[in-house]
């Protein structure tokens, strides 16, 4: 995933010198948005653990409650270099305990940083762009609860010419969308559209990328290429997962599936966090994944 | 040059030679693991309610699950038959580096199948949460070091 997005980037770098700076510049949300919010942090523990945030953001080898450190460190190599997830605790210096919720809604949503830097989108703001403002709020509400770190963040390891941010606002450009992708006619199928599309990004692994490394949705969750070089990751198409409903739900709870293999790489994660979930929203999940049409 | 084009030679006729020699191996780790995925699945329909609670079933179940985790899973694993080098296999490559923690994941499922054979005679109700560690055991162990579907 990290490759395909890296090779775009090096494309659109050209073409942002192109299409001008003005079309390439950040845009962060506007300030008055989020003046009337007040956050849950109830609310937001929910959405923190759908969103997979601990998942990147934890020290690496974290247990445990340690997992709620968000000291950054873990590394996402590429053969381009290396990510390195940032601490975003709410330590005022070496976090982002310092930032307005305004900065957070940015970062979150339109991948821009408080000096309107681009972020990769290593940072998956590609689907959480599709948040509501209330649970942008809720979010950082909850961040507000975890323990600080002082521990700094690490630069990233990525070189010329994939270290220029600005080729990320071409790329935006092109990928940055904030609607739905699959229709969801009913509260059940909309919940697990929200928990599918905004927060677990299922897509980021689950769904095959272009040359410009940005996700086929044409192909939406039909399997893609393990970007650590291990195998494939499955499709949920119906094609290719005969998995009844109550299969998907039990899988996503306890990481066991129909015939008790047990879920491992990246997904063992994702099973995780879907454990602390209610039976609901992981009933809805699997409602989700039944209704995806045929290829 | 000559030399190490007759090297590689060597290489190219000895690899499938050797693969053939793990064959069983394979076969025999992977079915090690289809017999605990077979195991912990009486179990796991009747905690689901897909199968009738038969308490003799679970206990046989649970008790095979701590057999298997009291066997020593290296033998099975010898130098040379990862992903990398042979197909047909999951095993990654990282496991030959980490064998101390590959044996201690493998305790960790054998201490959590352990609490599975204390509890799974004791009705439908005790399988779930004596489950939950099991599958934990497994993930933590497959997270690190299997790869992805082919
Ligand atoms: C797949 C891994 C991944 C997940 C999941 C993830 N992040 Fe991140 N995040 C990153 C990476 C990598 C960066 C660095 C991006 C960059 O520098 O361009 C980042 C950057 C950030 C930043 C900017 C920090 C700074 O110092 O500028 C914030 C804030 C942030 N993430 C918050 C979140 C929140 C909140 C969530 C959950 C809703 C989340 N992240 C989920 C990988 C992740
Ligand atoms: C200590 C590490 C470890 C533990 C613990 C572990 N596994 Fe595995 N498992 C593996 C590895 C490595 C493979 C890949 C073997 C191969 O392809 O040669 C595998 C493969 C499998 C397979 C696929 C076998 C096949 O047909 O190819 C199943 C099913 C499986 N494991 C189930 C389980 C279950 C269920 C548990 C827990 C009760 C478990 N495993 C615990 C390491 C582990
Ligand atoms: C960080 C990457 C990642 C994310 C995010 C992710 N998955 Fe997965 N998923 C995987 C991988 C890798 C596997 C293969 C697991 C294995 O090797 O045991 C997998 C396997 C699965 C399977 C089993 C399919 C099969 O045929 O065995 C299902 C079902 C699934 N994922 C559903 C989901 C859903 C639903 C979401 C969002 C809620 C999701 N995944 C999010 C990486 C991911």
């Amino acid at each position: 995933m990290i490759r395909a997005i890296l090779l775009g980037l090096a494309a659109l770098a050209c073409l942002a010198g192109a299409a001008g700076l003005w079309l390439t510049r950040a845009h962060p949300v506007e300030a008055a948005r989020f003046e009337g919010l007040t956050g849950d942090a109830e609310a937001g523990q929910t959405l923190f653990t759908a969103a997979g945030c601990a998942s990147c953001h934890h020290a690496p080898d974290a247990e445990g409650d340690a997992r709620l450190v968000l000291a950054g460190g873990q590394r996402f190599p590429s053969e381009f270099g290396t990510f390195v997830a940032p601490n975003i605790s709410p330590d005022p210096d070496a976090g982002i305990g310092g930032w307005s919720l305004t900065d957070f809604a940015s970062a979150v949503i339109r991948g821009v940083s408080p000096e309107g830097a681009h972020y990769y989108p290593a940072f998956p703001y590609t689907a959480y762009t599709r948040l509501e403002d209330q649970d942008v709020a809720d979010l950082w509400a909850f961040l507000q609860t975890l323990p600080e770190s002082d521990a700094q963040s690490i630069p990233h390891e990525v070189a010329f010419p994939f270290n220029i941010r600005r080729a990320v606002g071409a790329w935006k450009l092109l990928y940055l969308r904030n609607e739905w992708i699959r229709p969801a006619e009913s509260t059940e199928l909309e919940r697990g559209r929200t928990l599918v599309e905004a927060l677990a990004h299922c897509g980021e692994c689950h769904t095959p990328r272009d040359a410009l490394g940005g996700l086929r949705t044409g192909a939406w969750l039909a399997g893609a290429p393990n970007p650590s070089g291990d195998g494939t990751i499955p499709s949920l198409r119906p094609e290719d997962l005969d998995w009844s409903a109550s299969d998907i739900a039990y899988y996503l709870e306890s990481g066991f599936t129909p015939d008790f293999d047990s879920a491992g790489g990246h997904m063992a994660a994702v099973v995780a966090n879907f454990a602390q979930l209610t039976a609901a929203d992981r009933e809805a999940v699997a409602a989700y994944v039944k209704a995806l049409p045929p290829e | 040059m000559l030399r190490t084009v007759s090297v590689l030679a060597i290489f190219a006729l000895a690899t499938p030679a050797v693969a053939q020699d793990f064959d069983g191996h394979l076969k025999a780790r992977q079915g090690m693991f289809r017999i605990m995925a077979i195991n912990l699945g009486i179990i796991g329909d009747m905690a689901k309610g897909d199968a009738e609670y038969d308490a003799e079933m679970a206990q046989t179940a649970a008790d095979n699950l701590v057999a298997v985790s009291q066997t020593n899973p290296l033998v099975l694993f010898p130098e040379g038959s990862s992903s990398e080098a042979l197909e047909g296999t999951r095993a990654l490559p990282a496991i030959w580096d980490n064998t101390d923690d590959l044996l201690a994941k493998w305790s960790a499922f054998g201490e959590a199948a352990g609490g599975l054979q204390q509890v799974a005679g004791d009705g439908r109700e005790a399988l779930g949460p004596a489950l939950g560690p099991v599958g934990d055991a497994c993930s933590a162990c497959h997270d690190e070091y299997r790869a992805s579907n082919e």
